[in-house]
């Protein structure tokens, strides 16, 4: 995918700064094939609204150029790319009715009435709002404007959707059930998507691959399980999913593994090592919490005691936090078998593969 | 299907009516929230509701002269115009002695209002009072008391001045506001146009619109792009752009209105300018105050804020991402202010051009300033008999018309752009 003849959209060592002084996006690479769905995930400020609105148009890069279908863009004035948007708010006009923002793009681009009103039809019903073309906006939900911008977005057949935390302003439920349609509108047309959010279970259900940025810096590019099962550095690791921390020394590296000496003398985990480069250096090893077992003991594995802070039911499983090697926000995940009966308080032999183990920055 | 509705009364848990007692837990609230507003109230029926009632009555009000000649005036009706050249002999005998025997200072203030009537008639009157009075001391009764006036003075045998009755014989009277368009009563109490030296008013009305048209035009024209830069500026601009909106806003009117005559006569700061730089000769100095010119120049100046703030409070909600979600999806720039940007905007031009139109048609300030003789507006007029010749009823009837305008126009505004979308900040 990372070949430039098969990528749609390039993004070629882009620079942007607002004042000349700050770089809110630094030597971005990004390629992006035909019918992707790709995730733009990350904090507030680490630029990917900006990295969206350059594609869109709306910003120039300071330093690089975007090709669009091979085609460099910086050029091209936002009304002749031919790039759909949602933006974050909907920015539905207010003074239309349904249909009237619908056909506006049809109507700009001088495309007959009777077409016009097909196509607009045609989109409503995709989205099914079949009925609701003679509303005005302020007379819909919430849900029901963010499908009619998800429409307006696509009627004009663009080549490319952008869009901007669509799902922001909707309530759980409602976003949930959002998520699922716009992934099967997208399934179902093909389109090329990319989606800015900062909320990673979203970007996990709905993308292909996601890009986690931070910084202005892509962390990672990868696909959802990728992301979460193999995070390059620690930064990914926190950011998606759940995740506990060690932090200590590398000792010894051997091939794909190495050993750590935790701060503090707490004693030596075996890790895989991911983003270490040789004994001596800091690290930080990332466990997720449902990869540590209770009450085991296993001679390959990697087998510590912590202590019960708190614990937490919740159904399906008991959310334990616990005091192991000085971290005291230590989680694990005991799934509910009706078996668990420890107490705050109580002492747990923990055990954790070294598979399940990444050493990563610090 | 017929609906049954259970008679049984609500009650409490204590077994009142539910209806009493939420009356009586609401009564205190109402109580208080009336006795808040009370104050202003008051303060709104005794500054504002009061004063325009009595200003609507006194344009119709023709009471006082009626009450001097009760008589005459009932004689008066009796006349045919179509048989007889002058009244009957009646209408001659009441008016004899109604003024030899009614209060002076009454018959003073009616003889005002016969002034504006027909001019002459204060002199006439008075001058047969005066003979009147030695008639009655010697103690001789005429014979004819019409050859009598006629003998007085001979202006008595002239019908005009008796047709001019008509305008006054009636308790209640639509005559002012003929007079403020120029119209008045002939003989038969038909309304017909006045002498042509007598015509200005309608001039004036239609000047005061043109100037206001214009004036609301261009504040609109000058007043967007300012709202839309107050809007759109990063705070730190747009609030020092603000200031210099509100600073005139807030510096007194007759200084501004002063400044601009400063500024624009033959001998001020722009002819100077001009003439300084070549543009104009020291002799074509550009007459540019008091003259219609003037008044449109200043009024824009003194207006701009009403429009500006506004539609800068519109402008200001309409957000961003409307103009870029129109050009993403195609519109060129132009095309998306037109179609998307504008259309917006709409309630904040509607309210400040109701704002300024409804103020320009009143103003009188800064036109009786600049204005010259051209340039004065409706407004001067009403203060000219308000002070000079004390011709309430016609002030009020040129009120009461200012008035109906500018219900007209809220009314209009009302129907087409909804009360609810007016946007003041």
């Amino acid at each position: 995918m990372n070949d430039t003849s098969q990528s749609f959209v390039k993004f070629e060592k882009i620079d942007k700064s607002y004042d000349g002084e700050v770089l809110v996006v630094k030597n971005l690479n990004l390629d992006i094939a035909k019918g992707e769905f790709v995730t733009m995930l990350g904090p507030s400020g680490s630029g990917k609204t900006t990295t969206l609105m350059m594609l869109a148009g709306f910003e120039t890069p300071t330093n690089g150029e975007i090709f669009l279908d091979t085609k460099p863009i910086s050029k091209i004035p936002p009304y002749e790319r031919e790039i759909g948007m949602v933006f974050q708010n909907y920015a539905l006009f207010p003074h239309m009715t349904v249909a009237e923002n619908l056909s506006f793009p049809l109507e700009v681009r001088k495309i007959s009435k009777a077409e016009a009103k097909d196509k607009v039809q045609k989109a409503l019903d995709m989205v099914e709002l079949g009925n609701f073309g003679t509303r005005f906006p302020a007379q819909l939900s919430g849900g029901q404007q963010q499908r009619v911008a998800l429409a307006r977005a696509l009627v004009f057949e663009p080549r490319l959707v952008l869009m901007d935390e669509p799902l922001g302003a909707l309530d759980k439920n409602l976003r949930e059930q959002m998520q699922y349609e716009i992934k099967h509108i997208h399934d179902r047309i093909g389109i090329t998507v990319v989606y800015v959010t900062h909320d990673q279970s979203e970007a996990l259900t709905m993308s292909n691959r996601i890009a986690v940025f931070n910084d202005g810096v892509v962390q990672q590019l990868s696909t959802p399980d990728i992301l979460y099962e193999k995070p390059e550095n620690s930064f990914v690791a926190k950011f998606i999913g759940e995740n506990n921390t060690l932090n200590g020394v590398v000792k010894e590296i051997n091939g794909n593994t190495c050993t750590v000496d935790l701060d503090n003398g707490f004693g030596t985990v075996k890790a895989l090592k991911v983003n270490v480069d040789g004994a001596g250096d800091k690290t930080q090893l990332s466990i997720r919490p449902e990869r540590v077992t209770i009450d085991s003991t296993n001679p390959d594995a990697n087998n510590f005691q912590g202590k019960i802070e708190e614990l937490i039911y919740l159904g399906d499983h008991i959310r334990a936090r616990l005091d192991v090697c000085g971290n005291n926000e230590f989680i694990v995940k005991v799934p509910n078998e009706g078996s668990f009966s420890h107490k705050e308080g109580d002492i747990l032999n923990l055990s954790w593969n070294p598979d399940d183990v990444r050493a990563l920055d610090i | 299907m017929e609906v049954t509705i259970s008679t049984a009364e609500l009650l409490t848990t204590d077994g009142i009516p539910l209806k009493q007692s939420l009356r009586k837990a609401e009564r205190r609230n109402k109580l208080r929230a009336f006795l808040l507003v009370f104050p202003l109230l008051l303060f709104i029926v005794v500054t504002f509701v009061m004063p325009i009632g009595d200003m609507l009555l006194r344009s119709v009000d023709d009471s006082q002269i009626n009450s001097v000649f009760p008589n005459t005036f009932d004689e008066y009706k009796n006349w045919d115009k179509g048989a007889d050249e002058l009244p009957p002999e009646e209408v001659y005998k009441s008016l004899f002695f109604e003024l030899a025997n009614g209060d002076k200072r009454q018959i003073g203030k009616a003889l005002t209002r016969m002034n504006y009537a027909k001019s002459g008639w204060k002199s006439l009157i008075k001058k047969t009072t005066r003979e009147i009075k030695k008639i009655i001391k010697k103690g001789e009764e005429p014979i004819s008391y019409k050859e009598t006036f006629i003998k007085i003075n001979k202006l008595w045998g002239d019908p005009t001045y008796w047709y001019s009755f008509n305008q006054m014989v009636n308790d209640r009277s639509s005559i002012y506001y003929w007079n403020a368009l120029d119209r008045t009563f002939d003989e038969d109490g038909e309304v017909v146009l006045q002498d042509e030296k007598r015509r200005m008013y309608v001039k004036t009305w239609l000047r005061t619109f043109k100037v206001s048209i214009y004036v609301t035009i261009f504040c609109l024209i000058l007043g967007f792009p300012v709202a839309h830069l107050l809007a759109n500026l990063p705070l730190r601009y747009s609030n020092l752009l603000m200031i210099f909106v509100l600073l005139p806003f807030w510096t007194s009117l007759l200084v501004r209105t002063t400044a601009w005559i400063v500024m624009l006569q033959q001998n001020g700061v722009i002819n100077g300018i001009l003439v300084w730089l070549g543009v104009i000769t020291d002799d074509g100095r550009i007459q540019m105050v008091y003259n219609e010119a003037g008044t449109l120049i200043a009024m824009t100046q003194i207006l701009l804020p009403f429009m500006i703030l506004p539609l800068y409070s519109v402008m200001r909600v309409i957000p961003k991402s409307h103009m870029r979600a129109a050009q993403n999806l195609g519109a060129k720039p132009a095309m998306a202010f037109w179609r998307v940007y504008l259309p917006q905007t709409i309630p904040g031009i509607s309210a400040g051009g109701l704002l300024v139109f409804v103020l320009a048609i009143g103003y009188f300030i800064t036109p009786e300033l600049v204005g010259g003789k051209d340039g004065k507006l409706i407004g001067s007029w009403i203060a000219y008999h308000l002070k000079t010749t004390l011709n309430w009823g016609l002030c009020a009837a040129l009120g009461g018309i200012l008035l109906g305008i500018m219900l007209i126009f809220y009314w209009l505004y009302n129907k087409i752009v909804g009360i609810d979308n007016i946007k003041l900040g």
